[in-house]
């Protein structure tokens, strides 16, 4: 075979265009990486990840991260630091999405109110929060809730002294389990299975029989009522932990007792009320969006078939604005949870504030911790991707 | 894929493969000729000085009584007046500075790049830098140290009695490292917030989410002038690190290191000797030898740095000895409010120790 035939050989030629293109794309990467790390052993830098088992010679304001963790300045390892930023990122990003859905859907239907005040304050929120940028909300809640806080040697007593507040965060009591804990939360999981499995036959029986089943009441008595039997039947296995605050002795002692109760920063109460406000505007946009496109029809169709207003709202409104909402929504959830790497900005330790700000400083090791810390933002935002997919999946239109 | 996509993409894979080779040499000719430059630079810093007729001199951003500019543009402080005296040295005339702004970040590059020819900028002096990174420091002119900010009305008079405390500072730094060690070597709890910038950490400080604001004892200072009620703060004695700062040189040109080193040394010596701005030209005549040769009028001094011999002289005539500039920018009497403290001279309690002149 000639060169030439060989060039206008169309399946060959495209198939050797290809191969060429795959192979420059690696040879790039190959280059990248190399040019990378050859750069980096002029510097005297080496690459790797050995560092995170070196201990971490920094302390870390308490958290849930720092309490699941067990950190111990001295003993726990940059790998532990690793985990507590993820810990403590999770924390905000699962609070906020939640507070974010609940109040967005508030908001949202208040904007397609009758009553001229519920819509103004609704669409007076919406414009307002979503106009304003992010950080500058961040420092205004911050500031906010520091201003208004009791200093550190007072507080303001809830729930009859169970609990207290003041600028150094909000103080509960802890629960510490005892022997024989693990068996009610053990129940506790199979209440929930049970409750789904007679859902699932309530379901059946209905379609078969056209017999109702009080599905809902029964499983969360079944959820809520097993567990609690199980609790007192065991003898309240579980001991709690109260704040303890003392106004007497001398002045740097007075306040509340570190090691009592469980302690809620200032830092995450900003952060979370920032984050869910900000993004709840945003929400209720697309859940008004998502009720207005359901056409008008559907309701009339509906109440002339005789179903009464609730039972419209729940099984032919609500399914159909779904469709609409859920892909937006997902967006925003995502978003939130990028956004919760603005809280470095008010010392609230996350990821960004604590590895990749404090932890690199010591280390030096750029690219790979810049690179766990993405991985860790991709893997949250793939997951919340996957289980909005799935919910989508459930709720999209079915078509025969 | 249509032909001429397939075309065209070959044709760009090929052309940037051989782009990378092409690139690859020529980079190699580049950094030749970087060498050859550097080079160039380290052997005539003071000629290249004398023949732009001032000194180029990188100074902070801002950082009051170190190196500020104020409303007319005129720079101020005792990093800038390092900057002064080494003009007025090799010109005779102070005024024949500017002066750089440079970030943390970019210091050094400035200096070794050419840009700058001293580097007067609140640097800690530390064997990394001094060993690594090509340069050299010429001496200290502000012993600093980490420290700790509490209110009064906390009644603390020492740092030992801080345990269980809540501490803020700013990310970035060791501070958040010496804190801890500090605290952990005394067998004290803490509670540590981090922030990202120095704004914040002051306004949470000022609101009371701390009893303590740590950071360099220079900053203490000029932050503690941004709080509501600065009186009701104090600095406790306590000091927990080392950070001595000071003018840094490119490393391989040491005529214009002794130079930059010599022009902060006659400012301490002279503080020692008394010798003023406004005494210093009726002391040329002094009966101290040791005066005689610092003023020029005996010996020849000036000539072995490649000076004219008065350059001390007009050092201190035009700024002045250490102890004028500390109090004029940095003292008690300014907002800063700074003790001597160890940056006394030796001869009174401190560590300011200036080689002698003979």
């Amino acid at each position: 075979m000639s060169f030439s035939a060989f060039f206008y050989d169309k399946r060959l030629r495209s198939v050797l265009f290809q191969a060429l293109l795959v192979l420059s794309i690696a040879f790039g990467f190959f280059w990248l990486i190399e040019n990378t790390v050859s750069n980096l052993s002029e510097q005297g830098k080496s690459v790797g990840f050995s560092f995170l088992s070196q201990t971490a010679g920094f302390q870390i304001s308490s958290t849930l991260g720092t309490w699941l963790m067990q950190y111990e300045v001295g003993r726990s390892t940059y790998l532990d630091v690793y985990f507590i930023g993820i810990i403590n990122t999770f924390v905000v990003a699962v609070l906020g999405i939640l507070a974010a859905a609940f109040l967005g859907f508030s908001i949202g239907i208040m904007r397609l109110s009758n009553n001229l005040v519920i819509r103004g304050f609704a669409t007076l929120y919406v414009e307002m929060l979503r106009n304003i940028p992010l950080l500058l909300q961040l420092f205004f809640w911050y500031f906010a809730v520091l201003r208004s806080l009791p200093s550190r040697r007072e507080q303001t007593e809830l729930f009859s002294s169970v609990a207290g507040i003041n600028i150094t965060g909000l103080y509960l009591p802890a629960p510490i389990a005892q022997s024989g804990f693990m068996i009610v939360i053990l129940v506790f999981i199979m209440a929930i299975i049970g409750a789904v499995m007679l859902s699932k036959w309530a379901t059946k029986r209905q379609y078969k029989t056209g017999r109702t089943f009080p599905a809902f009441w029964a499983g969360l008595g079944l959820i809520l009522g097993t567990p609690l039997v199980a609790f007192l039947a065991l003898g309240s296995p579980l001991d709690w932990s109260f704040p303890e605050f003392k106004d007497t002795g001398p002045l740097l002692r007075r306040g509340f007792q570190s090691g009592t109760g469980m302690v809620i920063v200032p830092e995450l109460i900003a952060v979370w009320l920032a984050l869910s406000l900000y993004t709840a505007a945003f929400i209720a946009e697309i859940v008004r969006a998502g009720i207005l496109a359901v056409a008008k029809g559907q309701t009339e169709a509906s109440y002339s078939l005789g179903l009464r207003p609730g039972i419209t709202l729940r099984l032919i409104v609500i399914p159909q604005a779904l469709r609409v909402i859920i892909p937006p929504l997902t967006s925003q959830f995502l978003n939130l949870t990028k956004n919760s790497s603005l809280a470095v900005a008010i010392a609230y330790p996350e990821l960004v504030s604590i590895f990749a700000g404090t932890a690199l400083n010591q280390v030096g090791k750029e690219i790979e911790m810049i690179a766990m810390m993405m991985t860790v933002y991709l893997t949250f935002s793939l997951l919340t991707a996957a289980f909005m997919n799935w919910f989508n999946a459930r709720v999209k239109l079915v078509e025969r | 894929m249509s032909n001429n996509l397939v075309i065209g993409i070959g044709a760009l894979v090929v052309g940037g493969v051989v782009g990378y080779f092409a690139g690859a040499g020529n980079e190699k000719i580049v950094e030749v000729e970087k060498v050859v430059e550097v080079e160039k630079q380290q052997t005539a810093t003071l000629d290249s000085v004398k023949s732009k007729g001032f000194v180029q001199c990188g100074v902070s951003q801002g950082l009051p009584g170190f190196s500020n500019s104020d409303d007319t543009g005129k720079w101020t402080g005792i990093d800038v007046d390092v900057c002064r005296a080494v003009a007025a040295a090799v010109f005779g005339d102070s005024s024949k500075v500017k002066f750089t702004p440079l970030s943390a970040k970019q210091r050094f590059t400035a200096l070794a790049s050419g840009e700058i020819d001293v580097l007067s900028r609140n640097t800690t002096w530390t064997m990394t830098r001094d060993t690594q990174l090509g340069l050299n420091f010429a001496g200290v002119n502000y012993y600093d140290g980490q420290g700790m900010m509490v209110p009064k009305s906390l009644g603390a008079k020492s740092a030992m009695e801080l345990d269980g405390a809540n501490i803020c500072t700013n990310t970035g730094t060791t501070t958040e490292l010496n804190i801890t060690d500090f605290f952990r070597s005394n067998g004290m709890k803490f509670n540590l917030v981090a922030f990202e910038k120095a704004d914040e950490v002051v306004a949470a400080y000022d609101a009371g989410r701390c009893d303590v604001y740590t950071t360099d004892r220079s900053g203490l200072a000029a932050q503690r002038t941004k709080l509501t009620n600065p009186d009701d703060h104090m600095v406790l004695p306590e000091i927990i690190s080392k950070e001595p700062l000071g003018p840094v040189v490119r490393q391989g040109d040491d005529q214009w290191f002794n130079i930059v080193r010599w022009s902060l040394r006659a400012m301490i010596n002279a503080e020692e000797m008394g010798i003023t701005s406004a005494n210093a030209k009726s002391k040329v005549n002094d009966n101290n030898p040791a005066i005689k040769r610092l003023l020029g009028s005996e010996g020849n001094f000036g000539a072995e740095l490649g000076l004219s011999n008065d350059w001390a002289l007009n050092i201190l005539s035009q700024v002045g000895n250490y102890g004028e500039s500390y109090e004029t920018h940095v003292g008690p009497n300014t907002p800063l409010k700074l003790d001597r403290g160890v940056n006394e001279l030796w001869s009174k309690g401190g560590i300011l120790y200036a080689a002698p002149i003979r």
